[in-house]
């Protein structure tokens, strides 16, 4: 296996808060890699530093072995990498299939002036695509008018509709309802895996990191405290004091031992 | 509604056209109200990204004064009129590479600024361009043809209304298309355009240049009819009349523009007749109630009670 992404020693700090605190990583071809920890532990920050939305101060990326540090976000989507968000960005005044179009059509190329946007062909893969994820039904309606579900893989049926060859996705089941949440997530999966993604994505859920993860990256104030299999890195008690405690709450009080929590 | 859009289209123009026959005078106005339409379609393709412009009276006026200013060497309105929306267009360009940078209040403001430097420097280099007196215009050639003026004003007339029908046909497939499309997107979700490795800026600026266009022949036009060009052509008021005409008429389909537009002109001929002066306030009233009542414009209104028949 080699590695798709490799982060070298990121460093940002938002006044004296470090959101990255020398993160070094990579991210193999064709895994699920989860993210987990607190909140503030820097995980978006994370995300926004791999897309270009933020500029780490130090340290630098690499995507299939060129340097991407500093690019802007449309010049590393152009070299296949696509996000996703924790709160959906849709296109709230265009229809589900409307949105999944523009996103084929941002791939395709985006200038023509005269050819409609719901061309056959466009329409015929935009549909394709919601009917994937399922969201068939609800190609027509405006993207307003969704739940947060439905909002939700729409969100991410755009970021797929590009081809990326790495998926980043910011806590795709966040706001989900718990009953529709590993329907989602097998869904995702099955597309992802039928097109080749490789995929890292921040989650809260141990249950769903436990089922899908192929490893796990425990990150803790702009720090990975820890890297592995799932199987391994959640029954580390370190990893259960700092995170797995915090995640689930009702579970049983893990004895604490040395210093506190996060903020 | 939509469907029906092409043939409404040619019936309002061969309305025009009668009516145009039917009273002489009112070639004039519907003249005027078609140039005007034009730049309202301009400054509708601008309200479908979310952004106003208060200022395209620069690009009005400034296809209007190329037209006065060439009009005695180039002589042919056929020649006068591509040559002024071109520059219309190159001026969109170069203004439009600065103020796509800019959304909302700052990208309104800025084009008013603009559009009021323009206007003094019109008012104050009065060497070059006479001040407040403005240019005069003569009598263009139409095909080489030297015509005598009522002929020429229908000449203009079918111009204007050719055009019109051109940039209607051609706003309205650019709004379907992707650019149109992702032009409506910067309304609701930019971020979104550049995460997908769309250039935000890039959209907005081709409906930009579009919109310098459109305004610049219906400049063109203006001056070619009225056959004189003064400042006032470049004032704000001016401007602020295409964003009234715009949401008058409705930023929901492509006939909206000149609907607005041929409302405003019709308005604003009766209402001087009648109470010369409280013409303003009528106009007033009448956006106000628009805004209030119908926010779809009048486009929006006839569009809602098509629905009704149909459903009915």
């Amino acid at each position: 296996m080699t590695a798709l992404l490799e982060a070298r020693g990121l460093r940002l700090a938002f006044g004296g808060v470090r959101a990255a605190d020398g993160i070094d990583l990579d991210v193999m071809q064709g895994e699920f890699l989860a993210i987990i920890g607190p909140n503030g532990a820097g995980k978006t920050t994370f995300i926004n530093m791999a897309t270009g939305y933020l500029r780490p101060q130090a340290g630098s990326i690499a995507y299939e072995g060129r340097p991407i540090t500093g690019l802007s976000p449309r010049a590393i989507v152009r070299r296949g990498i696509a996000r996703s968000f924790q709160l959906p960005q849709l296109f709230t005044e265009h229809t589900v299939l409307e949105n999944a179009a523009l996103a084929v059509a941002a791939r395709e190329g985006i200038w023509s002036p005269l050819a409609p946007l719901l061309r056959p062909r466009w329409r015929e893969e935009a549909a394709a695509l919601l009917g994937s994820f399922g969201l068939a039904a609800l190609a027509d309606i405006r993207a307003d008018a969704l739940n947060e579900g439905a909002r939700k893989l729409a969100d991410i049926a755009m970021a797929v509709a590009l081809r990326p060859r790495l998926l980043l996705m910011d806590e795709p089941t966040s706001g989900v309802a718990a009953a529709e949440k590993m329907g989602i997530v097998e869904t995702l999966v099955r597309v992802l895996r039928e097109a080749r993604v490789t995929a890292v994505f921040v989650e809260h859920d141990m249950e769903v990191v436990e089922r899908f993860a192929d490893r796990v990256a425990v990150w803790s104030q702009g720090r990975i405290a820890a890297l592995g299999p799932p199987a391994r890195v959640l029954a580390d008690p370190a990893v259960q004091r700092e995170v797995i405690g915090i995640e689930k709450a009702g579970a049983p009080p893990v004895p604490a031992a040395g210093e506190g929590g996060h903020a | 509604m939509r469907r029906a859009e092409p043939l409404l289209a040619l019936a309002a123009a061969a309305a025009m056209v009668v009516a145009a026959l039917a009273a002489p005078w009112l070639k004039f106005v519907l003249t005027i109200a078609l140039a005007k339409g034009m730049a309202a379609l301009g400054i509708m393709l601008l309200l479908r990204a979310g952004q106003v412009s208060f200022g395209h009276a620069l690009y009005v006026s400034f296809g209007a004064y190329t037209v006065a200013f060439l009009a005695p060497t180039l002589r042919d309105s056929l020649l006068l009129l591509p040559v002024a929306a071109a520059m219309a267009t190159a001026l969109g360009l170069v203004v439009g590479l600065f103020v796509s940078r800019y959304r909302q209040i700052f990208f309104g403001m800025l084009n008013l600024a603009l559009s009021m430097v323009f206007f003094s420097l019109l008012e104050k280099l009065y060497h070059i361009t006479h001040g407040t007196d403005g240019i005069r215009v003569a009598l263009p050639t139409m095909l080489g043809q030297a015509l005598e003026r009522t002929s020429f004003e229908w000449a203009i007339f079918g111009v204007a209304l050719a055009l019109a029908l051109l940039f209607g046909w051609f706003a309205r497939a650019y709004l379907d298309a992707p650019m149109g499309q992702a032009l409506a997107g910067i309304k609701t979700r930019e971020t979104r355009l550049e995460f997908m490795g769309v250039p935000a800026r890039h959209v907005l600026l081709s409906a930009y240049v579009l919109s310098a266009l459109m305004a610049g022949c219906g400049g063109a036009i203006i001056a070619m009819t009225t056959r004189h060009v003064t400042p006032l052509l470049a004032y704000w008021t001016a401007s602020g009349e295409l964003v009234f005409i715009a949401i008058l008429g409705g930023a929901g389909g492509v006939i909206g523009p000149f609907l607005g537009a041929v409302t405003y002109e019709l308005v604003r001929v009766y209402a001087a007749a009648i109470l010369a002066e409280a013409w303003q306030a009528i106009l007033g009233t009448v956006l106000l109630l628009v805004i209030l009542f119908a926010p779809g414009g009048l486009w929006g209104m006839l569009a809602a009670l098509f629905r009704r028949r149909r459903a009915a």
